[in-house]
């Protein structure tokens, strides 16, 4: 076994920014773990442009931007383990991991950084009737034969899901020669970038259909066509509407579920809104030690917010080393004794502060702020704020509808502690708000509530000019 | 007499998605109503008059680690010459070793644009 100060699993945009960041704040032991045989993720099968705006203002393909962290990794001889599959982790920190090399290889860390990403959701997830032929494939599935294999899936074809791999799909597979018959979104709206529906699909003058679906797969051996119908407002489909679509291939972007497998195996909590782990705004998860950043966490929009997530948890993961190398015992998220005794011996700098002049009534409050989705929230992260956290902490959101003229408050106690005024908020596209680390030292509640509140006709016009 | 046609846009430049109405007069702008601010009415004009497109594809490699090289122009092209810069892409082949940015294809159609490699083998 070998001893680590750091392990990363995933050698991703999250892993490849935490392994940095780790690095260059003194972290020396590290190993990055990757299953695939070079480092990117799936950026290195997103040929498409588009990356990179937010962090570098150009826009870069998926391979372009995956090399210009690759580059830096390798130059700063991290140590990387490729074609490396991670099969176990422990809550003590303890990986086990295969390859073809080494055989069973496994690594004592003192800290863990996981950024295995996200997976699709497989035809098993929807529960299509019909037949099981091959040509049915998860749009990434056909992504990555396309661009990285060189096979192409099929010659005429139907995408279920409107989301973007699904939309860039349709852009791909039209270029390469096939025939794209249609999109169907089960959703009246699409759940893609509205840049992707129309360069992806109307440039193509492929038919988007929305609130329609697949309900019948036809062909033995080989797919041989769909029967889709439109849905009504439930999902259910419409009887008489049923249309018989020609196909030898059907791509599914029917969305994408964090991967948690391992997650699991060292029993960190997972929250049900987003499917990955519940993490604090230092990307710590449950299990003391352990971090979490990009994907794995929560399925971000764009491949620079991952970036600056995987920052955050290597920056984390450092001073959370440099902590254990000086001093004694720390508590997880949530390890309510570990975090009170903290701020009753006065370990934490600032904890006591907090603590003290937010439980005015002489009560003490928990160190850790729990953040709740209150009403048009679907999802939050982090889902804990630590009071003593020095620094302003985003708190990043996904909208459960389409609303316009809308505030979005984080209230405390039922006061309004932040409020951010929106035109339009959408589910496709996360919110944030942004909390000063004095606003967070102030809340004296024991939870911050995030949620959205829709103005009356006659207010969203006299603020109309403030947006 | 003069032709007039309206073409209706969303505009992408931002989340409100404006739609945005161009009408058309002898292949120049006549009006365009329906925007939200100066960079959409500028998107739909441009979309109208000479829309352009950066392409991405993928190249074979010859002898290289990996059978694939991603690759795009390396300025937009005219929307309407999409597919045929599709079947000269599709000609190209590439020898391993290619860096990032190496042009694998000169002034591809006419349009002034280079293939260039976007990852390396």
């Amino acid at each position: 076994m070998r001893e680590v100060e750091l392990a990363i699993i995933g050698g991703g945009p999250g892993g490849l920014a935490a392994a940095i960041e780790a690095y260059r704040n003194g972290v020396r032991k590290i190993v990055l773990l990757e299953r695939d045989r070079s480092l990117g993720g799936i950026l290195k099968q997103c040929v498409h442009s588009g990356f990179g705006l937010q962090l570098f203002g150009e826009e870069l393909t998926g391979p372009e931007y995956a090399e210009r962290f690759t580059k830096q990794v390798m130059e700063l001889g991290i140590d990387i383990k490729l074609e490396t599959m991670v099969i176990g982790i422990t809550s003590d920190k303890l990986v086990s991991a295969v390859n073809s090399a080494e055989g069973l290889i496994s690594f004592k860390a003192r800290a863990l950084i996981l950024a295995m990403g996200c997976r699709e959701r497989p035809r098993g997830a929807l529960n299509i009737p019909g037949t099981r032929p091959a040509g049915i494939y998860t749009a990434g599935t056909a992504q990555r034969f396309v661009n990285m294999e060189g096979y192409m899936p099929g010659k005429k074809v139907v995408i279920l899901g409107s989301g973007d791999i699904g939309l860039i799909m349709a852009r791909r597979m039209t270029l390469e020669g096939a025939e794209v018959k249609m999109v169907c979104e089960l959703m009246p709206y699409s759940g893609g970038l509205k840049r992707n529906i129309m360069q992806c699909l109307e440039d193509f003058g492929i038919p988007l259909r929305l609130s329609h679906t697949v309900v019948e797969i036809h062909g033995r051996e080989r797919l041989e066509g769909v029967t889709v119908a439109e849905v009504d407002k439930s999902g259910r489909p419409v009887p008489g509407t049923n249309e018989y679509v020609e196909c030898d291939t059907l791509l599914l972007s029917v969305g994408l579920i964090p991967e948690n497998e391992l997650s699991k195996m060292a029993s960190i909590e997972l929250d049900p809104a987003t499917s990955g782990p519940f993490v604090d705004e230092a990307c710590q998860t449950s299990a003391e030690g352990i971090f979490a950043c990009g994907n794995v966490v929560y399925v971000h929009d764009l491949v620079d917010y991952v970036t600056q997530e995987g920052y955050l948890a290597g920056k984390s993961a450092a001073e959370y080393l440099s902590r254990k190398a000086g001093d004694g015992p720390e508590g997880g998220l949530g390890a309510e004794s570990g975090a009170e005794s903290r701020a009753e011996s006065g370990a934490g700098s600032g904890a006591v502060s907090g603590a003290e002049s937010g439980a005015g009534l002489g009560e003490k409050i928990p160190e850790v702020l729990k953040i709740h989705a209150g009403y048009g929230v679907r999802c939050i992260i982090p889902q804990f704020v630590r009071r003593s956290c020095k620094n302003d902490v985003s708190l990043f959101f996904r909208v459960a509808g389409n609303y316009r003229d809308v505030v979005l408050e984080a209230r405390a106690g039922g006061r309004a502690v932040c409020s951010v005024r929106k035109k339009v908020v959408s589910p496709g596209e996360m919110e944030s708000i942004r909390l000063k680390s004095e606003i967070i030292r102030s809340i004296n509640s024991e939870v911050l509530e995030i949620g959205i509140r829709t103005l009356g006709d006659k207010e969203a016009k006299e603020t109309k000019g403030e947006i | 007499m003069s032709e007039r046609e309206n073409k209706m846009l969303t505009c992408i430049i931002c989340p409100l998605g404006c739609s945005i109405s161009v009408t058309m007069e002898d292949g120049t702008i006549a009006e365009t109503k329906g925007f939200g601010c100066k960079r959409g009415k500028n998107y739909a004009e441009t979309e109208c008059i000479a829309p352009m497109r950066v392409i991405t594809s993928t190249v074979r490699v010859v002898n290289g680690p990996v059978p694939l090289i991603s690759v795009k122009t390396d300025k937009p092209v005219p929307k309407a010459l999409v597919m045929e810069c599709m079947k000269e892409i599709n000609r190209i082949e590439a020898h391993s070793p290619v860096k990032i940015g190496d042009i694998l294809l000169v002034n591809v159609l006419g349009t002034g644009a280079d293939i260039v490699a976007t990852c390396n083998a």
